[in-house]
């Protein structure tokens, strides 16, 4: 190629390279990501330090009037058994956050090997693993948590664990199809030809190209696995009395709404803020990784 | 005559993202009369395509008109509010996408598509929209013109997808066409049925049309006028004649030349009778198969050192294949791959690393050939890793060497393929392959997607680093101008088989295979009035328009061969016939017919 030529044919790409060199420096957190991150570490430092921030212990009966609106003592007021709410959210956001963090960490673990493992595999394990999965789907998945965790009886790993299974399924669904995208590509093949062998393929080629739809879905997964704790609590198979846990505690109270008590509300508000945060982060995240490849501009 | 589209100072900026404007196109002037053909040539990002875009007022997410008129019909376009633009557009002026396929809903059938635009615009009802419609695929030559409409867009091949295309553009009749790069993408000889097909509709319509394209063989066919466009700017405007025949500017004539013509045949290269295990690499009787269907039939080829054996056919015939199963990535069904006289096994995970190394595959598509997700370091340091073994300092120095080697700046080391163009990704593809050190590389259309001039630099690289490092290439192709400039010898595939083979010089002379010979007649030459000469001859009205068809017994180009011999053609595998040492044709035909033709009338006599 002569200079004069590759002037001609890259002249238009100048720009555009400069320009999204500049980009990737430029991937400071928005104002929207800080909100969230501060909204997260302020929930994480509330569970880690909640016996030294929470005034009273979570089952400690602090007055004999229940569903109290404010008073001096208690600030965010009494539940149903005039037990503290702001006692009992502070060390609920250790049960809530922490098992529901866990549940997903390991269904995401598990269900992304193996829906990459069943997209790479010869057809025979890949049939093994989704039907298998399919079989677990078919029950709807609260029925099938009463039967786990009332065969095994109930214990907190134990709850976590059938979370963690339910979660994964789904989980494995998702990363089984982005993975059959990805595994078709000219790279992989590349890879393949090299004579890679499965685990390179998954950690370097595969997974780095489908790591933005999973940490969506980490977000909603996560969301979703706070909920059904809370209600595998309120059937009393989650945590148990008297355990704090938000969804609980939503569920306890929702007798208060009626003497307009904001029991109810308060747990749930704090659901809401640890969701949106997350939500809002992986937002960020995602529109993060997308401005690595520019659009093309070229005619 | 009065202008049916004028434009004036036509000035375009674009917005890289996050970025400031920076100007695309500076200040063009044309018009066009009706019933003219004005050609737009240049390379990717000489603004050809947002020129053609502006005719219809309209700019490209990112982009933005900034100066200038575009009148039709004495109007100016840009100044039209929403709905007058939207009313102007499919009515008034028509566009032609380059890919048909990726252009078309590929649930909706056919006539729902191609009569959108005229039931859309008020203009007919739905029945007659449809029974014109039939009227263009008449005219547009296409087969069964009754029912395809009924069809999805995959039932059709791509030439036909084209061309109905093109009919859904007429729906309307409109008074400008605009045709961006609408052959681009189709084999040589599926090219001139669409060229022919818009002549033909062109002349009858009388629309006035802008032919988009960066190949000057193919505009010397069709257009009237050419403007040749460099980064934005006209570089030289005038009748076909002139710009051909007598090239003005210097760049030009670099295009020009760009154009490569089948070489004369001054390599004499003679064939010495070696046995096959001193070869570097042999294929042997090989068939491939994807599950039950059978791609490769009995292939024979082999490869020697610092030798490039060009691989040619059209799309469909087993090229990729071919070097699937020599890579390693399809096992063959029945057949052995030989490295320097011993068998390799069949499939990549029965391979050593030190076999693995020694042949290298370089994808057409550079674009889903890299991961986007890693640095331009990353791709080419794991096979570094992979199979030399170095540790992260080595890997890093030789990366920098690698880049070198293909004429990139080591910085790029840094980016991201996202942030490469086109031509420096295929070289990016290409240092990969290198940095195993193979003997054999493997190259599936590697310049196909890439325009005249950046093609012709790769090619360059190519033989500059068969010359410093000695390596030999199965330089895969359907662009036969590409391969004969190119390559020592020449594999002619059809429908799976091995239909000729032999050095360039044999191949490119008579006595050919008939399809070998369609497939010369076919490639563009760069003078006007070529298309008309060869849809005249025999080879062209008999093996155009027709798909190839996988069959197990007999000749697989019986039907589309001028020279076919009912029952025996087809019934029997045809035998191979040797001229010279080195040269094979298979064909039934003896060598002595092949050489002078055949008298048609006999052969219509025998059928």
């Amino acid at each position: 190629m002569t200079p004069d030529n590759a002037d001609a044919s890259e002249a238009i790409d100048s720009p555009e390279e400069q320009n999204s060199n500049k980009k990737r420096d430029n991937l400071s957190l928005t104002p929207v990501a800080w909100v969230s991150i501060l909204i997260i570490v302020f929930w994480v430092v509330v569970a880690v330090f909640a016996p030294v921030l929470a005034p009273f212990d979570k089952a400690d009966m602090v007055s004999f009037e229940s569903f109290k609106v404010v008073d001096e003592a208690s600030f965010l007021g009494t539940d149903y058994l005039g037990r503290d709410v702001l006692s009992r959210i502070i060390y609920g956001a250790r049960m809530t956050l922490g098992l529901a963090l866990i549940a997903t960490l390991i269904s995401f673990t598990t269900g992304i090997v193996l829906g990459f493992v069943a997209a790479i595999s010869p057809g025979w394990i890949d049939q093994v693993l989704s039907r298998t999965v399919d079989a677990i789907m078919a029950f709807p998945s609260i029925m099938l948590a009463l039967i786990i965790i009332g065969g095994v009886g109930t214990s907190l790993p134990v709850v976590i664990l059938t979370v963690a299974l339910i979660d994964a399924t789904r989980v494995f669904r998702l990363s089984r199809a982005l993975a059959l995208d990805a595994s078709v590509m000219d790279y992989v093949v590349v890879a393949r030809a090299r004579g890679e062998g499965v685990n390179w393929i998954m950690l370097h080629e595969i997974l780095p190209n489908t790591i933005t739809p999973l940490a969506a879905e980490f977000g909603v997964r996560y969301t979703f696995a706070i909920l059904f704790i809370s209600s595998l609590s309120f059937l009393g198979l989650g945590v148990q009395p008297p355990g704090a846990d938000w969804g609980v505690m939503v569920k306890e109270n929702l007798q208060g709404l009626l003497y307009g008590a904001p029991a109810a509300l308060i747990p749930a508000a704090c659901i809401g803020t640890i969701s949106v945060a997350i939500n809002l982060l992986v937002d960020w995240f995602l529109h993060r990784s997308s401005v690595m490849i520019p659009e093309e501009l070229t005619g | 005559m009065r202008n049916l589209l004028e434009v004036k100072n036509l000035c375009v900026q674009g917005r890289p993202p996050g970025g400031e404007y920076v100007p695309i196109v500076k200040g063009i002037d044309f018009s066009i009369k009706p019933g003219e053909v004005l050609a737009l040539i240049g390379e990717s990002g000489s603004g050809k395509s947002t020129i053609s875009l502006s005719t219809m007022g309209y700019a490209r997410p990112g982009c933005r008109i900034s100066k200038g008129e575009v009148l039709l019909n004495g109007e100016d376009v840009l100044l039209l509010d929403k709905q007058s633009r939207r009313n102007l557009r499919g009515e008034k002026v028509a566009y032609v996408a380059q890919s048909a396929a990726a252009s078309f809903n590929p649930s909706l059938r056919i006539n729902k598509q191609v009569t959108e635009a005229p039931t859309l615009h008020g203009i007919m009802k739905e029945d007659e929209a449809v029974n014109h419609a039939v009227e263009l695929y008449k005219s547009l030559d296409l087969p069964n013109p009754e029912t395809i409409g009924k069809r999805y867009p995959h039932q059709v091949s791509g030439g036909q997808l084209q061309r109905l295309m093109a009919a859904m553009a007429l729906s309307c009749t409109p008074d400008l066409l605009v045709l961006d790069e609408p052959t681009t993408a189709l084999d040589v000889t599926t090219q001139i049925e669409v060229l022919k097909a818009f002549k033909v509709i062109i002349s009858r319509e009388n629309t006035a049309a802008i032919y988009v394209s960066h190949d000057l063989a193919v505009v010397a066919q069709v257009a009237d006028q050419i403007m040749v466009l460099r980064n934005g700017e006209m570089v030289e405007q005038g009748s076909t004649e002139q710009i051909i025949n007598h090239p003005r500017h210097e760049y030009t004539k670099t295009l020009m030349s760009a154009v490569r013509q089948t070489p004369p045949c001054d390599q004499a290269h003679e064939e010495d009778q070696a046995d096959a295990d001193s070869h570097l690499l042999g294929v042997r009787n090989l068939t491939a198969a994807y599950g039950p269907v059978t791609i490769l039939r009995d292939v024979n080829v082999v490869v020697d050192k610092m030798e490039t054996i060009g691989v040619i056919g059209e799309s469909g015939c087993g090229k990729s294949t071919m070097a699937r199963v020599i890579s390693g990535i399809l096992p063959p069904v029945v057949g052995e791959i030989r490295l320097d006289g011993s068998v390799l096994p069949g499939a990549v995970k029965g391979r050593s690393r030190e076999e693995l190394k020694r042949i290298q595959f370089v994808f057409q598509m550079a674009d889903v050939a890299l991961n986007p997700r890693q640095t331009i370091g990353k791709i080419l340091g794991r096979p570094l890793k992979f199979y030399h073994d170095m540790n992260p300092a080595q890997c890093k120095e030789r990366v920098g060497e690698l880049l070198e080697l293909v004429e990139l700046p080591r910085e790029f080391a840094k980016r991201f393929p996202g942030e490469l163009s086109g031509g420096q990704k295929q070289r990016v593809n290409l240092a990969r392959a290198l940095a195993a050190e193979p003997e054999v590389i493997l190259c599936d259309e590697v310049t196909s997607a890439l325009d005249t001039v950046v093609a012709a630099s790769v090619i360059r690289l190519l033989e500059s680093l068969q010359e410093r490092l000695g390596v030999s290439y199965v330089f895969i192709s359907h662009d036969l101008s590409t391969v004969a400039a190119f390559a020592d010898r020449i594999v002619v595939l059809y429908a799976g088989r091995v239909v000729e083979q032999g050095p360039t010089s044999r191949v490119l002379s008579p006595p050919f295979h008939p399809y070998t010979k369609l497939l010369l007649s076919s490639v563009p030459e760069l003078r006007q009035g070529w298309l008309e000469d060869v849809a005249e001859t025999q080879e062209a009205r008999s093996g155009i328009a027709r798909d190839v068809t996988l069959s197990a017994v007999g000749c697989p180009f019986t039907d589309r061969c001028p020279m076919s011999i009912k029952g025996v053609c087809d019934t029997q595998s045809a035998p191979i016939r040797k001229p010279v040492a080195g040269h094979e044709i298979a064909c039934h035909r003896e060598i002595e017919e092949l050489i002078t033709g055949v008298n048609l009338a006999e052969v219509s006599a025998s059928a």
